[in-house]
């Protein structure tokens, strides 16, 4: 008994070791000079210019035009998740609010309408996408970024679902005291959701912040680069040079994995009950 | 739906209008241009397009170099499936086992979820870096002399690495919340038959959890084929000549860099036909769950 205990932190312990060293590594080379770590190889143990190398990352332009910082880049990346997350839940709770609550003709279209967008990622129509977003004149805007990647429904699934499971009587008794669409809405749907949209904001938030094809292709001004987008340019920049600034690439990687990390293992519980239940 | 429901005339449209107009402009349009220019061969300076028919279908389906694409695409779903599921269903079943320590190492196997794909790809390129990459060294020790960027196999071997890497903590989560699913009286009741564990597993435990790993699977192709776009552009380095690509890398190098609208369009709608049926198996399997639990 007590053996195959053992077994089990084993492999839990080579588990936990696979997932966190790739990191560790990746954070112990942002401590270095770019010399050292050329001439000698990945270093295993902290090195003595971390804030040196954050700094430089930060708070020097770099890339092409000599023109964004990691401030900025965190600062759009910040913008991308925020408003992703928050437009999304806003959008789709209108939406699920309508789709559950409201008999009207056309119900069923509408519906189907939206949730074929589950049916198609944005990397299928990535061309045509951005063609319809360049005529429109939205390249190069926080919204070009931001509204395209709302298409999908993922949200309104996951609201529909919640409000289909909120009891019937909630909504008798609050039509008996004579309350709107619009105040059962604010004053008991969204109270009632709040654990929901918790868990929908921080996987969203985490979407919104990792997206890199879209910004790719719609962002070309740097000035609107977000830290995920920036990787091309690290790569191109930095790690093409000919000593390979591998300390700042990974300073600007770390900076990248850490705020929607945080996220996700402070509000862990959320996360999961929102990941799980979502089941997309 | 509800029994009781709001009756407005102009209420619901008026809250579905945001949805139904991203929808519209993002989607609806986007993919219908895209089926609309799979049959056209557009002119390479922008003067008009001549309808072809199926033509950019048939080029596109006989041409090695889409096959070669897709055979790749194939076999690395299938690693990055298989490896992901099986490594996180046997992490999941230790950690529900484990009585010390369990929600540590649930926090510390799940965290990599919030890593974006391009940044574990980055961190990929640092560890199979020719000069600095303790990962060469250490294949090196077995007298592999890996090649990122030059040799086919190496770089697909990195790519595979990171892309499981980056998806063990779904199949962790997913996989951890299912057997914690499982009734205790359930296991119990196994425990007093059979003394086996591993049998019981097999038997019990393993059945039980066959939904969740249906779904699971669904998810796990559809991030091999789509989601990992970020760690194949990274790891290729603008450099896809030789190197391994996945199909939906390869629409968008033959539309925004080799400029062939027609061609990348009828790859989307091919890619557009596989991902609806993998959506209509899921939302199957969904239905299914739900009579499961």
């Amino acid at each position: 008994m007590r053996k195959t205990q053992i077994w089990d932190h084993v492999i839990l312990l080579a588990g936990v070791f696979f997932m966190v060293t790739p990191v560790v590594l990746a954070f112990l080379t942002s401590t270095h000079d770019a010399i050292t770590i050329y001439k000698e190889g990945i270093q295993f143990a902290p090195g003595g210019k971390f804030l040196e190398n954050y700094e430089t990352v930060l708070f020097q332009a770099g890339g092409f035009t000599k023109e964004v910082d990691g401030f900025v880049m965190l600062k759009n990346s910040l913008i991308l998740g925020l408003g992703f997350a928050i437009g999304k839940i806003i959008i789709s709770m209108l939406a699920a609010y309508a789709i559950v609550y409201f008999r009207f003709p056309m119900a069923t279209l509408c519906f189907w309408v939206i949730f074929a967008t589950l049916l198609l990622p944005l990397e299928v129509r990535i061309l045509p996408s951005y063609e319809i977003v360049q005529k429109l004149g939205m390249v190069n805007t926080y919204s070009g970024l931001i509204v395209p990647l709302i298409a999908s429904a993922t949200g309104t699934f996951f609201f529909r679902q919640f409000f289909l499971s909120v009891p019937d009587e909630l909504l008798e008794a609050a039509r008996i005291d004579g309350a709107g669409p619009w105040k059962f809405f604010k004053d008991i749907l969204v109270p009632l959701s709040q654990t929901m949209i918790a868990a929908i904001f921080i996987i969203m938030f985490v979407y919104g912040w990792n997206q890199y094809l879209w910004p790719t292709l719609i962002t070309t001004d740097e000035s609107l680069f977000t830290l995920v987008r920036g990787i091309k340019q690290i790569l191109q920049v930095w790690v093409g040079a000919q000593i390979p600034a591998f300390n700042e690439a990974m300073a600007l990687a770390i900076l990248a994995i850490v705020p929607p990390v945080l996220i996700v293992v402070v509000f862990q519980s959320w996360f999961v009950k929102g990941l799980v239940e979502s089941d997309k | 739906m509800k029994k009781v429901q709001f009756q407005s005339r102009w209420l619901p449209y008026l809250l579905l209008l945001p949805q139904l107009a991203i929808v519209t402009i993002f989607f609806l349009w986007p993919a219908a241009e895209a089926v609309q220019s799979s049959f056209y061969l557009e002119d390479p300076f922008g003067f008009g397009s001549t309808f072809v028919g199926l033509d950019n279908f048939t080029d596109t389906l006989t041409s090695s170099d889409y096959g070669r694409v897709a055979r790749f695409t194939a076999v690395f779903t299938f690693f990055v499936t298989f490896l992901s599921l099986g490594i996180a269903l046997l992490l999941a079943v230790k950690a529900d086992k484990v009585l010390r320590g369990a929600s540590a190492y649930k926090t510390l196997l799940m965290w990599v979820y919030a890593v974006a794909p391009p940044v574990a790809g980055l961190i990929g390129v640092l560890l199979f870096d020719q000069h600095v990459g303790p990962m060469v060294d250490f294949f090196a020790m077995f007298g592999w002399k890996m090649q990122i960027g030059v040799d086919y196999f190496d770089t697909s071997f990195a790519m595979l690495t990171t892309a499981v890497w980056k998806q063990i903590p779904v199949n962790f989560i997913f996989f951890l919340s299912g057997l914690q699913g499982i009734s205790k009286s359930v296991q119990e009741a196994a425990s007093i038959d059979c003394r086996s564990g591993l049998r019981r597993f097999w038997t019990v435990t393993f059945p039980l959890l066959a939904p969740t790993g249906f779904f699971l699977l669904i998810i796990n192709i559809t991030y091999a084929f789509f989601d990992t776009f970020g760690i194949v552009d990274v790891i290729v380095k603008n450099e896809p000549g030789n190197n391994p690509v996945t199909l939906v890398y390869k629409v968008y190098l033959d539309g925004f860099r080799g400029n062939d609208l027609g061609g990348s369009s009828a790859q989307s709608v091919i890619l557009m036909a596989m991902v609806f049926i993998l959506t209509i198996i899921q939302f199957r399997l969904i239905e299914r769950r739900v009579h499961y639990t």
